[in-house]
């Protein structure tokens, strides 16, 4: 049995508009604050997994040209929104391995003002009609054969759920979003921190219906790093930094499995259920054990599957655990008090790090006005679509 | 005027008394269907597919309705999953007003064909959509 892995220091940056940072400077920051907040150099590290979309080829070694090239290896990945937490598997997969008893985990993005990430509209290269691809087309499919855009994607994503399970419109996923909002005006490192009324948030700019612009994940600057130790060598450091570790007790990354309709809509649910069943297996804990889950609130309609697909709820309950007032900071399993990624902000590869860093905090008591009392074990959850789905359970130093 | 359909899997059906209809490539192992050009089957890595006629018919699985897209594409336009008898297909929703109060979740709909636009040789290519079945 390999033995535990325990996450030493972590740190996120500030998320929002960073004009006078570039990726390397938020990288260096997000390193230096969890090498700092570990008690640990860049000489104690064995092994590095570095995540960036955004930045150019070789972040990790381009970060290690600026916070320190002692020789180790770069594992340098990219796994869209689930980035940042394959680079944390990748330091953890090395730990339990016994490679190292001492890894670092960094992503990093710089989003602002990137606008819709969309796909392919401008396509035409010939002005007569030749067919490309694998699907012989002769132009541009996007809004011509559905949307590849990503409030489009995942606001189907959130309607098929209310087509099969009822009880889902656009008042419900507007609500989701205004407790996200709520959340974050209690988290200084969140892009936005500004309380938004239902009313407000149903009447702002539509995107894609039902996702209005509020309620779609607000791109933005920011960076996360995370160092993670074995269990053995951990024992072997000061009692202070015993107690502030945190346990890893469970780290999953899966890929849907192939299902009926899965290569015409995204099919996130499937992944993500079978990640939070190994996830809690592996952990040996339950739904129902959990203090606080982050779960990968890209788009307001996308928080309300995730509800069924962690199993906080029944099967087909997610529009009524909502409504029981359940994922509200003071209901029976808080949801996103970060603000999540609607209001927090979404800097894609530093994302899967940042809501571990949240649940963190919050295990450590250390998480200030929106500590959730006793929290003793939480949850993280992200998805990138394509698509990864990354799930850490998290315990308190016993 | 020659026409050529916006992909490969849509026929046009130009003949007399034929309908359009879309092809999708079957798994000859486990009978996964897919709209793109295969090098294996997802489902269980099978490499023969036959051709199979999708039905033309169908019940609206999941739709949004975009406002904001990329430069370049139309909106407001509906986008949608169609159950065709149990082969899910994209598409847009065709032929509707694009608000919610006149597409719902299950409604009826019927594949048509929708203009794409001619090229320098005059050839119009000719996309697909679906329409409420009355």
């Amino acid at each position: 049995m390999a033995e535990n892995v325990w996450i030493l220091g972590i740190h996120m940056t500030n998320f929002g508009k960073h004009k006078d940072k570039d990726t390397l400077d938020l990288g260096t920051e997000a390193v230096f604050g969890a090498l700092k907040d570990a008690g640990v150099t860049m000489k104690d590290i064995g092994v590095i997994g570095a995540g960036n979309l955004f930045g150019g080829a070789g972040f990790g070694q381009q970060l290690q040209k600026q916070v320190g090239q002692t020789g180790i290896g770069v594992y340098n990945v990219t796994n869209a929104c689930a980035t940042g937490a394959t680079a944390l598997r990748v330091a953890v997969m090395a730990v339990k391995a016994g490679e190292t008893d001492m890894g670092l985990a960094v992503g990093v993005e710089k989003l602002s003002g990137a606008g819709l990430l969309t796909g392919n509209a401008s396509k035409d290269t010939s002005d007569t009609w030749t067919p490309e691809g694998r699907y012989g087309a002769v132009t541009g499919l996007d809004g011509r054969i559905g949307t590849e855009t990503m409030p489009g994607v995942f606001a189907q994503i959130g309607m098929e759920y209310g087509h099969r399970y009822g009880g889902a419109d656009f008042e419900l996923f507007a609500r989701i979003s205004e407790k996200n909002h709520a959340h974050s005006t209690l988290n200084p490192k969140a892009a936005y921190q500004k309380k938004m009324s239902l009313e407000q948030i149903m009447n702002d700019v539509m995107i894609a219906y039902p996702n209005t612009r509020p309620m779609c994940s607000a791109n933005c600057d920011g960076g996360a790093a995370a160092v993670v130790v074995s269990e053995s060598k951990l024992r072997t450091l000061s009692l202070e930094q015993q107690k502030r570790a945190v346990k890893i007790s469970a780290s999953v990354l899966t890929t849907d499995p192939w299902q009926e309709a899965c290569q015409v809509l995204p099919d996130v649910n499937t992944l993500t259920r079978q990640a939070a069943k190994t996830a809690y297996e592996q952990a040996g804990l339950g739904p129902d054990d959990l203090d606080l889950v982050e779960l990968h609130d890209c788009f307001a309609t996308a928080e309300l599957v995730h509800y069924d697909n962690l199993g906080l709820c029944e099967e087909g309950g997610a529009a009524d655990f909502f409504s029981s007032g359940a994922p509200w900071r003071d209901g029976r399993l808080p949801v996103n008090v970060s603000g999540g990624l609607q209001s927090k902000g979404h800097p894609i590869a530093a994302t899967g790090i940042a809501n571990i860093w949240e649940v963190a905090q919050h295990l450590r008591g250390e998480a200030g006005p929106r500590q959730i009392e006793g929290a003793r074990a939480g949850l993280a959850h992200v998805i990138g679509l394509g698509s990864a789905c990354g799930i850490h359970v998290l315990e308190k130093a016993a | 005027m020659d026409r050529v359909p916006l992909v490969d899997y849509l026929v046009l059906g130009d003949a007399e008394d034929e309908d359009p209809y879309l092809v999708a490539h079957e798994c000859a192992g486990c009978g996964a269907r897919y709209f793109d050009r295969r090098s294996a089957c997802a489902g269980c890595s099978g490499q023969d597919f036959l051709d199979v006629k999708v039905s033309r018919t169908g019940t609206l699985r999941t739709f949004t309705i975009v406002s904001f897209a990329a430069k370049g594409v139309p909106v407001p336009f509906v986008a949608g999953v169609v159950d065709c008898d149990g082969t899910s297909v994209r598409g847009n929703i065709v032929n509707v007003e694009p608000d919610p109060g006149h597409v719902t979740l299950g409604m009826k709909v019927r594949l048509t064909t929708v203009p794409v636009g001619t090229d320098s040789a005059g050839t119009e290519a000719v996309g697909y959509g679906f329409e409420p079945a009355a």
